[in-house]
C-alpha cells in the first residue's frame, strides 16, 4: 500500500507533472512565475487547495453524486467545492499573510477556473474510483499533482529570474521568451516519460 | 423527476454549506481596513505614472496614510482633490505649485550635426557615440526618448527638437529621467519666459554649434528690472519667482534663446 501511494506520488510530480507533460494550470505558471518569493506562496496556495478540495470531491462524488445518480453534474458540484475553498483561502491569507495576498493579487481567485485543480479532482475520481482504500490514492494524487505544479512553478521563476538579465531580440521579450524557455523546461522533463510503473 | 429534485436539493444543500461556511470565515477573519483608504484612493488621478516614488496611485494612498509620503508628493492631483485628502488625513491644506516639464534647448534643424547619425533611434545610445549627433554638447538628439517615456503624449520631437504641451504634461517627471543629456527640468506652470538652451560652451563654440544657443552675453542680465536673469556658467537663467513676465530679457537677446512659452 505504502509502495503504491509513493509510486502514484512519484508519477503525479514528475511523470504526468501537470505542467509540463499535461500542459494545465499554464495561466498561473506563467503570470507569477517572476519571482521565487511568489511563486513558492502560489505554489503553497494550489498545493492547499488542490489537496483540500481533491479530497472533498473524492467524498462527494463517491457519498452524494454515485448514490443519488448526480454523477453527470460533477465539474458542477467540484467547481462549487473549489470556488469555497479558494474564497475561504483568500480570506485566510489577506488576514495572516497580508503581503502575500497583494504579490498574488487577481491570480488568487483565478486558482478557482485553474483547470489544474479541477484537472486533479476529475482524475482522481475517474482513476480511483470505489472503496475508501482508494480515496487514500485520490488525496496522494492530488497532493502529488499540487506539488508536481509547486516544483515547476518554482523551477521555472528561478529560469525567468535568470531570463531578465538576457537582452533577447525585442520581439523576445516577455512572455515569448518565457513560453520557449517553458518549453525547453518542458523537454526536459520528457526525459521521465519513458518510467513506467 | 426524481433527478431534477435531488440534483436541486444536494446542490441547495451544497450552496447553503458552503455560503454560511464562508460568512463564518469571512467574520473570523475581518480584516480591519482605515475607511479613509477607500476614500482617499478614489481621490487619486489614478494615472499610475509614478512620479510620486512609490508603485502607483494606491501604493502612494497607503503611503500616505501610513504617513509615510505628503499629498503634495503627487504632481498630477488637482487642488480640489489634494485639499480633501488633507482634510482626510488631518493635515492642513497645503497649496502646490503645478510644474510642467521645459526643454532646455530648441535647436533641432537650427544646431548644427556633428555626424549624420543612423542607428537605433535612442538618445541613450547617440548620446554615448562622441557625446551624440549634434555639434553642441548640451543638444537634444531629437531621437524621442522622453516622447517614449511620457505617457501622456504631452512631449513630441518636432523639427528635431523634444517640446512640450503644457496641458498635457501631468508633472510625472518620467521625461526628466528619461534624457540622457538632463536637458528636461520642470519649470513652473504658470512661468512665460523661459531660457531654451543650456549650453555651457565658449560663446565661440555655441555660435558655430547652433543658431539659437545662448552665448552668455549678459543683455538680458542688463535689461531685466527685477535681476530675475542671471548669466551663470555661460549660460542665462530665469529665477521664476522674481518673473514678472515683462518679455524685456526676450526681446533683448540676440540669440532668441529667451522664449514665451
Amino acid at each position: 500500500m505504502i509502495t503504491k501511494l509513493l509510486l502514484i506520488l512519484f508519477t503525479a510530480i514528475f511523470i504526468e507533472n501537470y505542467i509540463f507533460s499535461k500542459f494545465y494550470g499554464v495561466c498561473p505558471f506563467l503570470g507569477v512565475s517572476k519571482d521565487p518569493a511568489t511563486a513558492v506562496g502560489m505554489g503553497l496556495a494550489v498545493t492547499g487547495v488542490m489537496t483540500v478540495s481533491g479530497a472533498a470531491t473524492w467524498l462527494l462524488y463517491r457519498f452524494v453524486l454515485v448514490p443519488f445518480g448526480l454523477t453527470y453534474l460533477d465539474t458542477l458540484a467540484f467547481i462549487l467545492v473549489i470556488a469555497a475553498l479558494v474564497q475561504a483561502l483568500e480570506l485566510f491569507l489577506k488576514k495572516m499573510i497580508p503581503s502575500l495576498y497583494r504579490a498574488l493579487g487577481i491570480y488568487l481567485p483565478l486558482i478557482t477556473t485553474n483547470c489544474a485543480v479541477l484537472g486533479a479532482a476529475l482524475t482522481g475520481i475517474s482513476d480511483f474510483e470505489g472503496t475508501l482504500e482508494h480515496f487514500a490514492s485520490a488525496v496522494v494524487y492530488s497532493f502529488g499533482s499540487a506539488l508536481g505544479f509547486l516544483f515547476a512553478i518554482v523551477l521555472f521563476a528561478g529560469v525567468r529570474k535568470r531570463l531578465e538579465s538576457a537582452l533577447p531580440p525585442k520581439a523576445f521579450q516577455g512572455i515569448p521568451l518565457a513560453l520557449i524557455s517553458a518549453g525547453l523546461v518542458a523537454i526536459a522533463f520528457s526525459g521521465f516519460s519513458g518510467m513506467r510503473f | 423527476m426524481e433527478h431534477i429534485f435531488y440534483a436541486v436539493l444536494w446542490f441547495l444543500v451544497l450552496g447553503g454549506l458552503f455560503g454560511s461556511g464562508l460568512a463564518f470565515l469571512a467574520k473570523k477573519f475581518a480584516v480591519k481596513t482605515d475607511e479613509r483608504e477607500e476614500r482617499v484612493k478614489a481621490l487619486m488621478p489614478g494615472a499610475n505614472c509614478g512620479g510620486c516614488g512609490f508603485a502607483g496611485c494606491s501604493s502612494f494612498a497607503e503611503a500616505l496614510l501610513r504617513g509615510e509620503a505628503t499629498p503634495d508628493g503627487c504632481g498630477s492631483m488637482d487642488t480640489e482633490a489634494r485639499d480633501e485628502i488633507c482634510d482626510l488625513l488631518g493635515l492642513p491644506r497645503m497649496t502646490v505649485e503645478k510644474k510642467v516639464a521645459h526643454v532646455m534647448c530648441s535647436g533641432g534643424c537650427r544646431a548644427k550635426e556633428k555626424y549624420l547619425y543612423e542607428g537605433i533611434r535612442d538618445c541613450r545610445i547617440a548620446a554615448s557615440l562622441a557625446g551624440g549627433n549634434k555639434l553642441c554638447h548640451n543638444g537634444c538628439t531629437g531621437l524621442g526618448n522622453c516622447e517614449r517615456a511620457c505617457e501622456y503624449h504631452a512631449l513630441h520631437v518636432i523639427d528635431g527638437v523634444a517640446q512640450v504641451e503644457k496641458d498635457k504634461c501631468h508633472s510625472c517627471g518620467a521625461c526628466v529621467k528619461a534624457c540622457p543629456k538632463g536637458l528636461i527640468v520642470m519649470i513652473p506652470e504658470k512661468a512665460v519666459y523661459a531660457v531654451q538652451c543650456s549650453s555651457h560652451e565658449k560663446p565661440k563654440d555655441v555660435m558655430r554649434a547652433c543658431e539659437v544657443g545662448c552665448i552668455g552675453c549678459k543683455k538680458c542680465e542688463k535689461v531685466c528690472p527685477n535681476g530675475a536673469v542671471t548669466v551663470t556658467d555661460g549660460v542665462a537663467e530665469i529665477d521664476q519667482t522674481k518673473c514678472t513676465s515683462c518679455g524685456l530679457c526676450a526681446e533683448a537677446c540676440p540669440r532668441g534663446c529667451i522664449v514665451k512659452l
